[in-house]
């Protein structure tokens, strides 16, 4: 048996506490990883799973330290290694793949320096061989004109490209281990689908021994060989990929592979349908007043939508579709240019001005990041006392009392009311900002990406949360998010938006199954399913390499021709995309006719 | 956070310099009824005297006791630039806070209006200003509250945009809240540390202004004295090392350095709500 390329025994990591207390970080956590395997470390935020990854490379953030245990790379022990040691160890035979390209780039620098840096500081090949093996990694990582790229700076790639070149600087001095920190969370679905299929390509190409740090189990079924599961710095299960995910036997891990699921939460739409919030041709964006009226950037582009009293729609897209624009159109915040919103049977006014205070408090907005959405200086008690006495003149200890029952509602306890944001964590963040907004009594409510922020655990049970105050208090949502799983869980009906037009709208049955619209099929298509050999699965329609959105966006034209694999020459790039409906609701807005559609998408595995 | 525990966060730099400040704040608040002689009376035939057990602080180039006129002085530089630093950080921060909450071309036009103001040196302006209505302590209050709204202006403009674009500004305004509401309640309590530092600053920076005035004879006229007009009036003594001309001068400058002090060590310390990280 040969003996393991990474060892690690007994790690501990401890912090100081503001109070001068101990605090374990990680404990006793420890595992093998033969040459040529891909070790998963999985949990949650807080897990440890980033400072067990840091401490292969020998280095514990600052105010951390690693007290005990042994991290054996290649037979020597990292952690007796003295400063010059680490130096040499770290870029050299140990590489790290950071979350946030964008933030790991320096921006001043062309990418090919940045790239080449590692092998001559290490000095491992010349400049001429450096470079050479780059635009090899380059082809291997399927990036655009390896040729040229280097020459670009960090501004002139997309993010999933950015994050494909920080694999490259990693892999330049060939690294006995590669640490991958959580390297698709920031990525759009479909993007993510060609950084992972990259990556798996040069990590198996190479026969490289990787460590993939990641909270989505879907993405490490597709990435490594083993997995192990962190919670609250100790292991709680560390087995193959196919027994943690099909049989796991730790109760937590059973709990993650069933977050990872999501299963539908609302019920049966009500019978009666009364429309509460329609809008009719609405046209927004920012920018300048041209002299046709319409703002220089629009972001949305003729859009029609209902939400039924009682209904939860569901917006999708990737960034930049619109999707939050479409919510602050609604709350207010962005003008529309023309077009119309109506609440209530009642046109509302397109500026915030001439909004009345009754209608501000029947439509409320949650916004996506609980971290900032609450004013770090005031307490809870004050941050949910203030709707109250807005909207409804409650004061005293009539408003205590509603604090306590909107606390109680979101299943915090009453305790949190005289802390401040900073001292809760981002789930319970988030419940109060979704507790302030049920503190007006809405009877609307604008979910923008609410979970996106949250792990999955605790996001699934925010989903739960939304799902009963909706059949208890019957509020209706707009449910605004970048993944399709989560929004056909609690929503009766889905509209994706591209570049700022709905190309798919359908109620939930319906958007079950085929024809969709290109751009819907490739949506729900990269989702990562918890299922191994999913991405080798891939139909083939999936498979090519995208250009941003929006690039090269004829006026008039389908929105998605540039990006679409089944476009067809001569129909598609001359006239607009007409809007198709099927007879049970749905509305696709493209060319191709839906028998085929559906015959295409039916075809895939 | 009790102020116990405050004093103890509080790094060594940090309690000399809070020490100094409450040393002065005291004198000022004290000092003339501490003082042993009237602040105008001649109680020595010894001119420029040096350190000596009935005249602590020596005596001035009249023969006056150098203690009671320090006493005295330190009310009128200290009493002159709080009032003015107060009226400039409130008035800089009240305007800074409807320009950057109305946005738009109000907060354009008072910009470009307080742009303007900053580029009149404030010497300058003080100089005008005395030539034009004469000294009084009045008029030098309102003078360097004049020259140092502007910069406090900028300052707290700077953090009212910053603290304007976040979520819960936007949350407040998608409420329906009004921009009085969202300038005093939301914004406000998110900028008052980095405005209590500049506070501190404007008070150095007027102190330092009133005591050039005063050396060059157009601040605190005579009788009254503040320490800037003893450093003047005493200038002939430099030559003799006279205690007179030395201890005004080392009074400015422990008040300004005791300030500077404090608020490096008050605004030097870690932020809280820098929480959280990716792991």
């Amino acid at each position: 048996m040969t003996k393991p390329l990474v060892r690690v025994e007994g790690l501990r990591v401890t912090a100081k506490g503001p109070d001068g207390a101990t605090l374990v970080l990680v404990d006793d956590v420890g595992f093998e990883i033969p040459r040529g395997e891909v070790l998963a470390l999985i949990g949650e935020s807080g897990s440890g799973k980033t400072t067990v990854a840091l401490a292969l490379l020998a280095y514990a953030r600052p105010g951390c330290r690693i007290s005990g245990g042994r991290v054996e790379i290649d037979g020597t022990d990292v952690l007796a290694l003295d400063e010059a040691g680490r130096q040499r160890l770290r870029g050299r035979k140990v590489a790290y793949i950071a979350q946030s390209a964008a933030a790991a780039f320096n921006p001043m620098k062309t990418l090919m320096d940045q790239v080449t840096e590692a092998a001559l500081i290490h000095g491992t090949a010349t400049r001429e061989a450096a470079e050479a093996k780059a635009v090899q990694l380059f082809r291997d990582l399927a990036l655009p004109d390896p040729e040229g790229i280097g020459r670009r700076y960090p501004h002139q790639v997309s993010g999933g490209q950015l994050q494909r070149l920080m694999a490259a600087m990693a892999l330049i001095t060939d690294p006995d281990l590669v640490v991958l920190d959580e390297p698709t969370t920031a990525l759009d679905v479909t993007t993510q689908i060609e950084v992972l299929r990259a990556f798996r390509a040069v990590v198996r190409g190479r026969g490289a021994t990787a460590v993939y740090v990641s909270h989505d189990l879907a993405v490490v079924a597709q990435m490594a060989d083993r997995i192990v599961v962190l919670n609250g710095g100790k292991i709680r299960e560390s087995d193959t990929v196919d027994t943690v995910i099909n049989h796991p036997k730790d109760e937590y891990t059973r709990m993650l592979v069933a977050a990872a699921r999501p299963q539908p939460r609302g019920e049966a739409r009500p019978e009666k349908e009364t429309p509460l919030l329609e809008v009719r041709g609405l046209v927004a964006g920012y920018g300048r007043t041209g002299p046709d009226g319409l703002p220089a950037v629009r972001v949305l582009e003729d859009i029609d939508l209902v939400v039924a009293k009682g209904a939860a729609v569901g917006v999708i897209g990737e960034s930049g579709c619109g999707k939050t624009t479409l919510a602050r159109v609604v709350a207010g915040l962005v003008p529309a240019a023309r077009g119309e919103v109506r609440f209530a049977g009642e046109a509302l006014p397109a500026e915030m001005s001439r909004r009345s205070r009754e209608q501000f408090r029947r439509i409320q907005i949650v916004f996506q990041n609980a971290d900032t959405v609450l004013n770090p200086a005031h307490s809870i008690e004050r941050i949910l006392a203030r709707p109250l006495a807005f909207y409804r003149g409650l004061k005293g200890t009539a408003a205590r009392a509603r604090i306590a029952q909107l606390l109680d509602l979101v299943k915090l306890p009453a305790s949190v009311a005289t802390r401040r944001p900073a001292e809760l964590s981002g789930g319970q963040k988030q419940r109060v900002n979704l507790a302030r907004a049920l503190a007006a009594e809405p009877d609307l409510i604008l979910c923008d990406e609410v979970t996106s922020a949250l792990d999955t655990v605790v996001g699934a049970a925010i989903l739960d949360l939304l799902a009963e105050l909706r059949r208890e208090l019957g509020v209706s949502y707009l449910f605004i998010s970048h993944d399709i799983s989560t929004v056909r869980a609690v929503c009766d009906e889905v509209v994706v938006l591209y570049a700022g037009r709905k190309v798919d709208a359908g109620d939930r049955a319906a958007m079950g199954h085929p024809p969709f619209h290109p751009y819907a099929d490739l949506l729900i298509a990269s989702v990562p399913a918890l299922r191994i050999g999913w991405l080798d699965a891939l139909p083939p329609r999936l498979a090519a390499s995208l250009p941003p959105i929006g690039e090269s966006r004829a006026e008039g034209l389908c929105p998605f021709l540039p990006r679409c694999a089944i476009r067809q020459a001569g129909r598609c790039d001359s006239a607009p995309a007409p809007k198709q409906k099927l007879p049970d609701g749905r509305e696709v807005l493209c060319h191709v006719p839906l028998a085929e559609l559906a015959r295409i998408q039916g075809a895939a595995p | 956070m009790s102020a116990v525990s405050r004093l103890k966060a509080l790094a060594w730099p940090g309690r000399i310099g809070l020490a100094l400040v409450v040393f002065w704040l005291a004198m000022a608040a004290f000092g003339g009824a501490l003082a042993p002689h009237d602040v105008g009376a001649v109680v020595s035939q010894d001119v420029f005297g040096a350190f000596s057990a009935s005249h602590p602080l020596g005596t001035d180039y009249l023969g006056r006791d150098m203690l009671s006129r320090i006493l005295h002085g330190s009310r009128f530089t200290i009493g002159l630039a709080l009032a003015a630093a107060l009226a400039a950080s409130t008035c800089g921060t009240a305007i800074a806070l409807a320009a950057a909450t109305a946005g738009g071309w109000v907060d354009e036009a008072v910009s470009r209006v307080m742009d303007a103001f900053i580029s009149i040196p404030s010497k300058m302006l003080a100089l005008v200003m005395v030539a034009a209505f004469g000294s009084s302590p009045a008029l030098l209050i309102l003078t360097a509250a004049l020259s140092y709204t502007p910069g406090a202006f900028r300052i707290a403009r700077s953090l009212a945009v910053n603290v304007r674009t976040l979520d819960f500004v936007q949350a407040a305004r998608a409420r329906g809240e009004g921009n009085a509401y969202i300038a005093a309640v939301e914004i406000l309590p998110n900028m008052v540390n980095p405005m209590l530092a500049d506070f501190g600053l404007r008070f150095v920076f007027v102190v330092l202004l009133l005591s050039g005035m005063s050396f060059l004879g157009l601040g605190v006229q005579p009788p009254d004295a503040d320490l800037g007009s003893l450093v003047r009036e005493n200038i002939s003594g430099l030559f003799e090392g006279a205690p007179a001309v030395l201890v005004p001068a080392v009074a400015i400058a422990t008040l300004t350095v005791g300030v500077n002090m404090l608020i490096d060590a008050a605004t030097g310390r870690a932020r809280p709500g820098a929480s959280g990280d990716a792991s």
